[in-house]
């Protein structure tokens, strides 16, 4: 039997301590940070109690007391969570439903298919900026929601998920739903679905997180800050948007609001959000 | 069969990919169950439940293959064929008052002198150095924090895990804020260093690479055998300047966002290792370094493979972090920021399209590398 000795265990305990801490250290700073006046924030950075407390950047985020102003938070969060959430059941039905037809249904060209969206997984997203920008003028839908949700809507990645989610099911059980004259579509939504209901948690979660955070594609299929979201906008004050002071509390507080939402659903459903949570999407 | 990364956050590209790309050297049990599987999963229909299947199939998918064909696969050849072109991003690029110009888009960035090649050079530069100490240290960290909380006396492990991994959930607009905020002139990391008697540097700004601060202090300065010689607009004197101050910050918090989520990589392999394995070679008298070299490393081999690789091409997308801090720091530019900025900024879609079709061959070689590394890995 092994032991540790307490002096092993002591060293460990001691990286452990010290490393959460440098993970933790940079949100406490944030957070502390954005309830500082501006010159306080400046000129103190490191004490992440602010004293005194100052609301003026939560205020000015909130839209309270102030006047128009070139940050319109409340339109950037409701922009946000609008995408968000209109991406992620997009990609919940259109990526399970690839996958299941790609997993079980047998129809001609399925490998060609399956083929194409192994192709698409090693496009890098970051390539695809320009691409995706002209294919938007073409359609004429570039700076418009439509634009925005379209490209997004199916993702190689989630198919890829659900289909190994649904390799897993048991035939048997299909068999006999159609055996009693259930159709092919009333066999999928009412038979399978519902066993698969750990993957399209997963989905739900990487989808939304991904299209919570998404950034580059947001910036160049809109130009209007009516588009703005919370990652375009804070990255559009930062790069200069704003004139008068280097507004860090208002700008910290921005990116508090951005990983918030985040954070809950990450501490609330973190065993599925594990790098593991795509275990199985591994054969080509 | 793996996947692109990075990492950080957004469609993150990153994030999602390297989620399934965890799975094959983490489960790799699993995988051998797979095969099984497969077979059950494809077991032949009878004739007459198999009606409709072709219909269905085609109306299944139909939806999925329309929007990547629309929106990803004649996109990039839209591209490609703008990369040919002089368009500038206002008319239809299919119209006829947009020329076909050849290769001077890619004849202007690789060989022809001048401020594209000199751009485009530092471009490379820049992420050459991003890669080289991004990749090594985000892997290293991983790897010893992995090996520090894999002990099962230890407690806590969960909570360290979930704050390890919680940076590469969020944001990477909003981490670059908070990280321009640590690392501006006045701010908390110049404090702590002013506690040790050292005057920070202004990092975000300052476009001096750290080699050639070091080169400095030893009292060498543009030497004419470096300086007298150039390559792709940059001469030998940049190339070896090493990273930037202003890269350091973006190495610093990619090293930061990510090296917890590879050392759940390294946690989930590590647990695949019989403890009596480690045992033995405990009570044959092996050192606990000997037993890491010669028995944990080993095993964690196909790991360490898919997370350099996933590394690599990650780093090679870095673009969030440069969008912010870049336009004060050209020394931060990287060629997915630089093609960028030549489409959107300098409205030369044709330069900007080639710098991304050169970036787009280079992370495609790496993800073909990658899977059959782990092919390799995985059916030894």
């Amino acid at each position: 039997m092994r032991t540790s000795s307490p002096w092993k265990l002591t060293i460990r305990y001691t990286l452990m301590a010290l490393f959460a801490a440098i993970y933790i250290f940079p949100f406490v700073i944030q957070v502390g940070n954005s309830f500082k006046s501006d010159p306080a924030a400046t000129a103190n950075a490191l004490n992440p109690i602010p004293n005194p407390a100052d609301l003026s950047a939560w205020r000015q985020i909130f839209g309270v007391g102030t006047a128009a102003s070139v940050t319109d938070f409340p339109r950037w969060l409701f922009n946000s969570a609008f995408l968000s959430v209109t991406i992620t059941v997009g990609r919940v039905f259109l990526d399970s439903l690839a996958g299941y037809a790609l997993a079980r249904l047998q129809f001609r060209g399925r490998k060609l298919v399956f083929g194409f969206v192994i192709a698409t997984l090693a496009v890098p997203g970051v390539v695809l900026l320009i691409p995706r920008f002209l294919m938007l003028k073409e359609l004429g839908i570039f700076n418009s929601y439509q634009g925005m949700i379209l490209p997004m809507l199916v993702d190689a990645t989630g198919i890829f998920l659900m289909r190994q989610f649904f390799l897993q099911v048991p035939v048997s059980l299909e068999e006999a739903g159609r055996v009693d004259g259930a159709s092919i579509w009333q066999v999928y939504w009412r038979i399978v679905l519902p066993v698969v209901r750990p993957g399209l948690l997963t989905l739900t979660i990487l989808s939304f997180q991904g299209s919570w955070n998404e950034f580059q594609f947001y910036e160049i299929a809109s130009i209007s800050p009516k588009y703005y979201t919370l990652t375009t906008g804070l990255a559009n004050i930062v790069g200069g948007g704003l004139s008068a002071g280097n507004e860090y509390p208002l700008k910290l507080g921005a990116a508090a609001l951005t990983i918030v939402p985040i954070g809950v659903v990450f501490f609330m459903l973190q065993k599925y959000m594990r790098p593991g949570g795509m275990a199985g999407a591994v054969k080509g | 069969m793996a996947q692109v990364s990075e990492g950080e956050g957004t469609r993150d590209t990153g994030a999602l990919p390297a989620r399934v790309a965890v799975a094959e050297a983490a489960r790799t049990a699993q995988d051998r169950r797979a095969p099984a599987r497969e077979r059950l999963g494809q077991r032949k229909p009878t004739g007459r439940l198999r009606k409709g299947e072709n219909l269905f199939g085609w109306l299944f998918v139909s939806p999925s293959v329309a929007v990547l064909l629309l929106f990803l696969f004649i996109p990039i050849l839209l591209a490609l064929y703008v990369s040919f072109t002089n368009w500038s991003g206002v008319t239809n690029p299919l119209s006829s008052s947009v020329k076909t110009v050849g290769l001077a888009n890619y004849k202007l960035l690789l060989n022809q002198p001048g401020l594209y090649q000199q751009n485009f050079g530092t471009a490379i530069r820049n992420n050459l150095y991003f890669v080289v100490f991004t990749v090594p240290l985000q892997t290293g960290l991983a790897l010893l924090l992995a090996v520090v909380v894999n002990n099962k006396f230890l407690k806590a492990k969960g909570f360290f895990r979930t704050v390890a991994y919680f940076p590469s959930v969020t944001s990477s607009i909003a981490i670059t804020v908070v990280f321009m905020f640590l690392f501006q002139g006045t701010g908390v990391i110049n404090t702590l260093l002013g506690f040790v008697g050292i005057q920070g540097p202004n990092w975000l700004f300052d476009t001096r690479g750290v080699f050639t601060l070091i080169y400095n202090a030893f009292g060498v300065n543009n030497p004419a055998a470096l300086v007298n010689h150039q390559f792709l607009g940059l001469n030998l004197w940049g190339w070896v300047a090493g990273p930037s101050l202003g890269m350091c910050v973006i190495i610093i918090m990619l090293v930061w966002t990510t090296s917890g989520t590879f050392m759940l990589f390294f946690l989930a392999a590590l647990q695949q290792i019989s403890e009596d394995l480690d045992e033995a070679s405990e009570i044959d008298g092996a050192t606990p370094w000997q037993r890491f070299r010669r028995v944990t490393l080993p095993m964690l081999r196909p790991t360490l493979v898919l997370v350099l690789l996933l590394g690599f091409i990650s780093t090679w997308q870095v673009f969030d972090q440069v969008f912010l801090i870049g336009p004060d720091n050209p020394a931060t530019i990287t060629p997915a920021y630089y093609s960028y900025q030549l489409s959107f900024q300098d409205s030369n879609f044709g330069a900007g399209a080639a710098v991304a079709f050169l970036l787009f061959c280079l992370i495609v070689f790496l993800t073909v590398l990658q899977r059959k590394f782990i092919r390799e890995d995985l059916t030894r």
